[in-house]
Formats: structure tokens, C-alpha cells, sequence
């Protein structure tokens, strides 16, 4: 025991005015506006300054890097390959070069991931994956088609209907520069109408099959269909997002 | 110890007990944690340099669902008799206490064990705490959630990181101004020139004897 707690308790307080408890609620109450509210306000602010200037805002408009295997595979750009296989007419390997000579496809859309970040206005470049199909032929039965990465770990699919939209791209260039390794590079898918996390980075392979393999994140729980509207489709994307 | 044991160390005036030093550096120590996660969590080209990324997170989030523990463990129970004295004189504010925050310290005033800025420190840093771990838990548990709360809660998260990042910097940069009042964390006492110097109030009550003499 202390000295100090055998003297009397201080008195409490007669007419003191409870700050911490104002001061408490004040700050969850501003806390629940910005969960509430936050994405529209920093839309309007991004909008208001830019994406340049809201990149340093906190909540800025930066890509949080994530990585399965906790690093990157580096590729160099001229040892690049994406190979093609599965249920196709002509099974074919791609250098980076072959596919930038393909008829080139390119948007600005915002990257959206499923756990809430993400940056309006990137600029993608690259090769539909409609026009990469249409080259090797599709043979009849197949149904799907499923992705592997350089990094051994990761994996994707989509219907072949998914892989038939316009804004699903194998992209070579992102942010006006070529995809940078942290990002994917060289070659990344791009799904524009889903959640980040179906647009697989560091693309190596490429198989036509015939039923849906789910991949590594919806083997963890996400949904196979990412789209960015949750439920219903690539024909109602919710305006908010895109 | 007892009073008859300790002639020397009644010149000293206890400002934390064990219960509170400790409460304040496993609170220190998990502060610590997450922000060192946070950092690579945060801005990407640092990842990877030191631990796998599914081990930070891990790492950052069992310190978050940590960080309220000292602070509750040291406030409950029949140890926590000190803490919950200090929380209800962090709460409660006099008079003259409100005008001399709004004053800036220009006002006179007699101060509690705590002068009015380190008592909206630990305000702020409690309800801190309390908003990261509800933002932290909804980006960790996302799915329950519409999309919207979720960058919602992404911002707020943020904001309130860099904020608490600014106030705890200030916390040490003061601590290390002020020797005195730091010793106090780590043995708990602070000499009776620096409570009659810093925390007349407190000494006044605490000590009501000593003073009066």
C-alpha cells in the first residue's frame, strides 16, 4: 500500500463540467460522420483538387500494395511471357512485345478494392482479352477461364462471358507509364467492372477450361463474382463506383 | 510500503502507482507496434523489406485488438483505484480550468495533478483509440458493410492516424522537456517543489498535512 492511498479520496468534483465525456463523444461522433460520409467527401475533394494533390490527403487516392506472398516477382520486360493454353485452337506464348503490337484498348477508370480504398482515373492501356481469345480460338465446351501469376501463389478466374467484356483488359500500361513491378508489371489483368483484387497482377498464364476454378481470394472467402455493385451485374454497375 | 518504512520517499509524492506505469507502457508498447506495421501497411515501397505482409497485418491486428486492454485491465478491479481517480480528474474540468485551455495557459489557475492539456491529451488519445478500433474492425471485417463505410471507414482510419501520430510526438517531445515529470513514469514519484511548482491543487489534497505545515 502507498502512503498516498490511506489519505482521503479527493473530493469529487461539485460543479465540474465533464469535458472528457464531451470531448469523447465529439470525437466518435465525428468519427461515425467521416465513416458515414467520408467517401463523398473525399470524392468531392478530390474532384475539388485533383487526384494529384488528394494523393497526399490523408485517405488519399493511393494504391495500397498488397502481395500474397509478401514480394514481388520481378520479370524483366524483354523475358516476359504469357502463355495461353487450355481448351484453345492454337495454344501460343506471347512476349510483351507480341501483345503490344495487338490492337491496343485504353480507359481511364478508378481501381476499387473490396476492403474500401481506391483511386479514381488511372489510365489503362493494353489488349482486350477478347481480342487475346479471339486469336488462339475458343474451342466449344469451354466455359471459363483462369489466370496464374508469377508469383506462384495467386490465381483468378471469369466466366468466358466475363472475359468477353469490353473493359477486361491484359494490361501493359497503367498510370501512363508502363505497370510498374508493384503494381503487376509488366503485364496485369484489369477487370473494370470488379473488385481490385480479380484484377490478378504479374500475369503469366492464361487457360481456357471448361467450369469455373475459384482463385486464391475466392478460395478465402470473396465472392467469384466481384462485382463492384455486389449483387447484380455488369449491366447495373452502381454509379457510385465507377 | 508504510509510512514508518519510508521517512525519505514521503518528500517524493507518488503521480502513478505500479498499476498505471505499466497500464502506460503496454499502452506505449502496442502505440508502437501498430504504427511500425502501419508504415509498410500504409506506403506500399516499404513492404516486404523486413516481414512477410500477412505477418504485419497480423501483427497490426492483434495490437489494435489489443490496445484498449491496459487501460481497461489497469481502470477495472480492486488495483485500479488510482487509474480511476486520475480518469474521473481527466474527466471533469473546473472553471477555471475550461478558461485556461481557451486562454491557451494565459489564465491563472491553481492546477489538478494533471494541467488542462495533458488532460485533453489523454482525452483525445482515449477517444482516439476508440475510433481506430471500430474504423480498424470494420476494414478487417469489410464484408458486414456497404461498400461506402468502408472508404469511409478507410478515411477516418487515416485521418485520426495521422492525428494521433502528431499528438504522440508531441506527448514525447514534452515528456522530454520536462525531466521531472518524466521520471515520474518510470518510478512513479515526483518531488513536493515540482507538485508545488505544477500541481498545487493536487498536492493540496493528496497532502493536505504536508502543505498546511
Amino acid at each position: 500500500m502507498s502512503v498516498e492511498s490511506h489519505r482521503g479520496a479527493p473530493k469529487e468534483p461539485q460543479n465540474g463540467v465533464n469535458v472528457g465525456r464531451r470531448v469523447f463523444l465529439g470525437l466518435a461522433a465525428l468519427g461515425a460522420l467521416g465513416v458515414a460520409f467520408g467517401n463523398s467527401v473525399h470524392n468531392f475533394v478530390g474532384d475539388a483538387v485533383g487526384s494529384g494533390l488528394g494523393g497526399l490527403l490523408p485517405g488519399g487516392d493511393r494504391f495500397r500494395i498488397y502481395s500474397i506472398t509478401g514480394t514481388y516477382p520481378k520479370i524483366k520486360r524483354d523475358k516476359y511471357r504469357l502463355k495461353v493454353s487450355g481448351l484453345v485452337d492454337h495454344p501460343t506464348t506471347f512476349t510483351l512485345a507480341d501483345l503490344q503490337s495487338m490492337p491496343k484498348t485504353s480507359f481511364t477508370k478508378a481501381f476499387q478494392c473490396v476492403t474500401g480504398w481506391r483511386v479514381p482515373d488511372v489510365h489503362w492501356e493494353g489488349v482486350k482479352l477478347s481480342d487475346l481469345l479471339d486469336r488462339v480460338g475458343v474451342k466449344s465446351g469451354a466455359v471459363a477461364v483462369s489466370f496464374d501469376s508469377y508469383d506462384n501463389a495467386d490465381t483468378e478466374s471469369l466466366t468466358l462471358e466475363q472475359a468477353h467484356l469490353p473493359d477486361v483488359i491484359v494490361a501493359y500500361s497503367m498510370l501512363g507509364a508502363p505497370v510498374t513491378t508493384e503494381h503487376g508489371g509488366p503485364v496485369r489483368l484489369y477487370v473494370a467492372p470488379m473488385f481490385g483484387y480479380k484484377s490478378l497482377k504479374w500475369l503469366s498464364g492464361i487457360r481456357v477450361v471448361d467450369a469455373i476454378e475459384p482463385g486464391f481470394w475466392e478460395q478465402n472467402g470473396y465472392p467469384v463474382n466481384g462485382w463492384l455493385d455486389g449483387t447484380t451485374g455488369p449491366n447495373n454497375p452502381d454509379p457510385g463506383l465507377t | 510500503m508504510s509510512i514508518a518504512q519510508a521517512p525519505a520517499t514521503s518528500l517524493r509524492v507518488l503521480r502513478f502507482d505500479r498499476v498505471q506505469r505499466d497500464a502506460h507502457w503496454a499502452n506505449a508498447l502496442l502505440f508502437f507496434s501498430l504504427m511500425f506495421t502501419a508504415i509498410p501497411l500504409y506506403f506500399g515501397s516499404f513492404f516486404g523489406i523486413v516481414l512477410p505482409r500477412h505477418l504485419i497485418e497480423m501483427i497490426h491486428l492483434w495490437s489494435g485488438l489489443a490496445l484498449p486492454l491496459p487501460i481497461i485491465i489497469s481502470w477495472i478491479g480492486p488495483w485500479g483505484k488510482a487509474m480511476r481517480r486520475d480518469v474521473r480528474r481527466i474527466n471533469y474540468w473546473t472553471r477555471e480550468e475550461i478558461r485556461w485551455m481557451r486562454t491557451l495557459g494565459r489564465s491563472r489557475l491553481e492546477a489538478d495533478k494533471f494541467n488542462p492539456g495533458q488532460k485533453l491529451n489523454a482525452i483525445f488519445v482515449g477517444a482516439s483509440i476508440f475510433v481506430m478500433l471500430v474504423t480498424g474492425a470494420m476494414l478487417q471485417w469489410f464484408r458486414f458493410f456497404p461498400v461506402p463505410w468502408r472508404s469511409g471507414a478507410t478515411f477516418v482510419h487515416d485521418l485520426f492516424a495521422y492525428a494521433i501520430s502528431f499528438v504522440v510526438v508531441g506527448h514525447i517531445v514534452m515528456a522530454l522537456t520536462h525531466r521531472d515529470t518524466l521520471r515520474s513514469i518510470f518510478n512513479g514519484r515526483v518531488s513536493r517543489s515540482w507538485a508545488e511548482r505544477h500541481a498545487a491543487r493536487w498536492l493540496r489534497e493528496e497532502q493536505p498535512d504536508h502543505t498546511e505545515r
